[in-house]
């Protein structure tokens, strides 16, 4: 319980700071939006029904994907000032609850994009899913998770490199490509109906939880490199 | 003052040179092979590229592992003994730089023989796809070791290592539930697989030189790792022993005036 705590703690604070500045998910918000708009701008989704179907489930993630990518690299910057970082250092608790605090954290700012944008992104592309939608409510926060965890991880990662903003893509678009894969094709497969999303729903949970192991295992390494 | 930034004079040892001179000859004798294996009964002699392929595609496979296998003696080591972490992760960037380079060759043959078999340069299928990532990750790990800060470059590349270990065989299986085009696997893919006899020894000797060729790279690389460890680990301590140096030089100027 005492490991649950920390976790708490951790969520806490950066909600908090979250809710005084809400420089997050402002940005990713209107960032997002700004993609929305630009993407209808280059495939003219209103006029093809059917093709928008099929390409809607791509365009939404790698919309998320970017405006996740915005807000990673912000979620540990704020951690540097003061050298707050070095006082997680030395601190007793455990280093992983620091991580999933944060990752909690950030899956929840992706998560209220999501709820905003997704009504958005119906009205504008005109979208009419055939399959069936409820199993959104399992892809989408499966899908948010397996970007920012390992989003999280990377961020902490190349919070120590010299073009830190560069690098976090560099990494992170590699590492996603099979989550990224699995989400757009459960995402699609329930917009258009198809065919069926389970398979692509066991390949992400796979996903989620060995990047999830693998990040908390490590973590302690990589916050306390010298 | 940087005189013991100097090594001595680096030479390779006779072993490395016997072992150059042998894999030379195995490459020779290999290509040979591979000119004088009897003409494909479809391709004709355009298939004679695969004898080049597939060693580069196997062995652009195992490097990886080798790779992963010293991040993992890195992290163990860091703490414990830095002199054989340093080695370990020297190592892991040789590693890294073969897997690049067999992966090139690799692609690079492979579209060659997809043009000339499939009509098409390049087909988004579960192997291609997993190979083309393959070769972008350990890309991004080369690109990550260069602009990391001098401290960190060995941890983070290490993590890095064993994040792209996990991910590649999650990704071949997802691409595989996508789709497939490249041909069954060569060797153990079912009744209708394996080679003609009469090709197998141009197979197995071309096998043996580029994997020789590979190793050989592989430690001429980690040497001159090695040497460059060495010599910025001289470096530093030649400046700290200046400043000190320097240090009591200004002293003995306090004390004489």
């Amino acid at each position: 319980m005492n490991y649950a705590r920390h976790v708490l703690n951790h969520l806490r604070k950066d909600l908090r700071l979250e809710w005084r500045t809400k420089d997050s998910i402002n940005g990713m918000l209107f960032f997002t939006l700004l993609v929305v708009v630009v993407l209808a701008m280059a495939f003219d989704p209103a006029s093809f029904p059917s093709m928008t179907r099929q390409i809607s489930g791509g365009l939404l993630w790698v919309a998320m994907l970017f405006a996740a990518m915005t807000a990673l690299n912000q979620s540990w910057a704020r951690e540097t000032h003061n050298s707050v970082l070095d006082a997680h250092r030395l601190s007793p608790a455990p280093a992983s609850a620091l991580f999933i605090g944060k990752a909690l954290a950030n899956f929840l700012f992706v998560t209220a994009v999501e709820v905003v944008l997704a009504p958005i992104f119906t009205i504008f592309y005109n979208l009419q899913p055939l399959g069936q939608t409820w199993k959104l409510l399992v892809i989408l926060p499966l899908g948010t998770w397996a970007l920012v965890v390992n989003g999280t991880f990377f961020a902490a990662l190349s919070l120590r490199t010299r073009n830190r903003d560069t690098l976090l893509p560099l990494i992170l678009l590699p590492i996603s490509m099979p989550a990224l894969l699995a989400m757009i094709q459960a995402t699609t497969a329930v917009l258009t109906g198809q065919f069926e999303p389970t398979l692509w729903i066991k390949v992400l949970l796979a996903y989620v939880i060995i990047f999830t192991t693998a990040c908390v295992m490590l973590f302690q390494t990589v916050l306390s490199a010298d | 003052m940087m005189k013991n930034t100097q090594q001595a004079n680096g030479t390779m040892p006779t072993w490395a040179r016997i072992w150059l001179a042998l894999t030379l000859m195995v490459l020779v004798y290999g290509f040979y092979q591979a000119m004088a294996a009897p003409r494909e009964a479809t391709m004709g002699n355009l298939y004679r590229v695969f004898f080049y392929h597939l060693p580069h595609a196997i062995l652009s496979f195992v490097f990886p592992y080798l790779n992963l296998a010293a991040s993992f003696l890195y992290l163990f080591w860091r703490r414990r003994n830095v002199e054989r972490a340093a080695a370990a992760d020297a190592f892991a960037v040789a590693a890294a730089e073969v897997t690049v380079l067999y992966a090139s060759i690799g692609l690079a043959t492979g579209m060659l023989w997809g043009r000339a078999a499939w009509g098409i340069w390049w087909a988004w299928d579960a192997r291609l796809t997993t190979y083309l990532l393959l070769w972008l990750l350990y890309v991004c790990y080369l690109l990550v070791r260069s602009v990391s800060a001098t401290g960190q470059t060995a941890m983070i590349s290490a993590v890095l290592s064993i994040f792209a270990a996990i991910d590649i065989p999650i990704c071949f299986m997802s691409i595989r539930w996508w789709r497939t085009q490249h041909p069954a696997a060569v060797f153990g893919g079912g009744a209708n697989s394996g080679i003609d006899p009469s090709m197998a020894p141009a197979v197995i000797w071309n096998m043996v030189a580029w994997a020789m060729w590979g190793a050989f790279v592989l430690g001429l690389r980690y040497a001159i790792e090695r040497r460059r460890q060495q010599a910025s680990n001289a470096q530093a301590l030649g400046i700290l022993q200046d400043e000190t140096a320097d240090a009591a030089l200004a002293h003995s100027f306090e004390e004489a005036r």
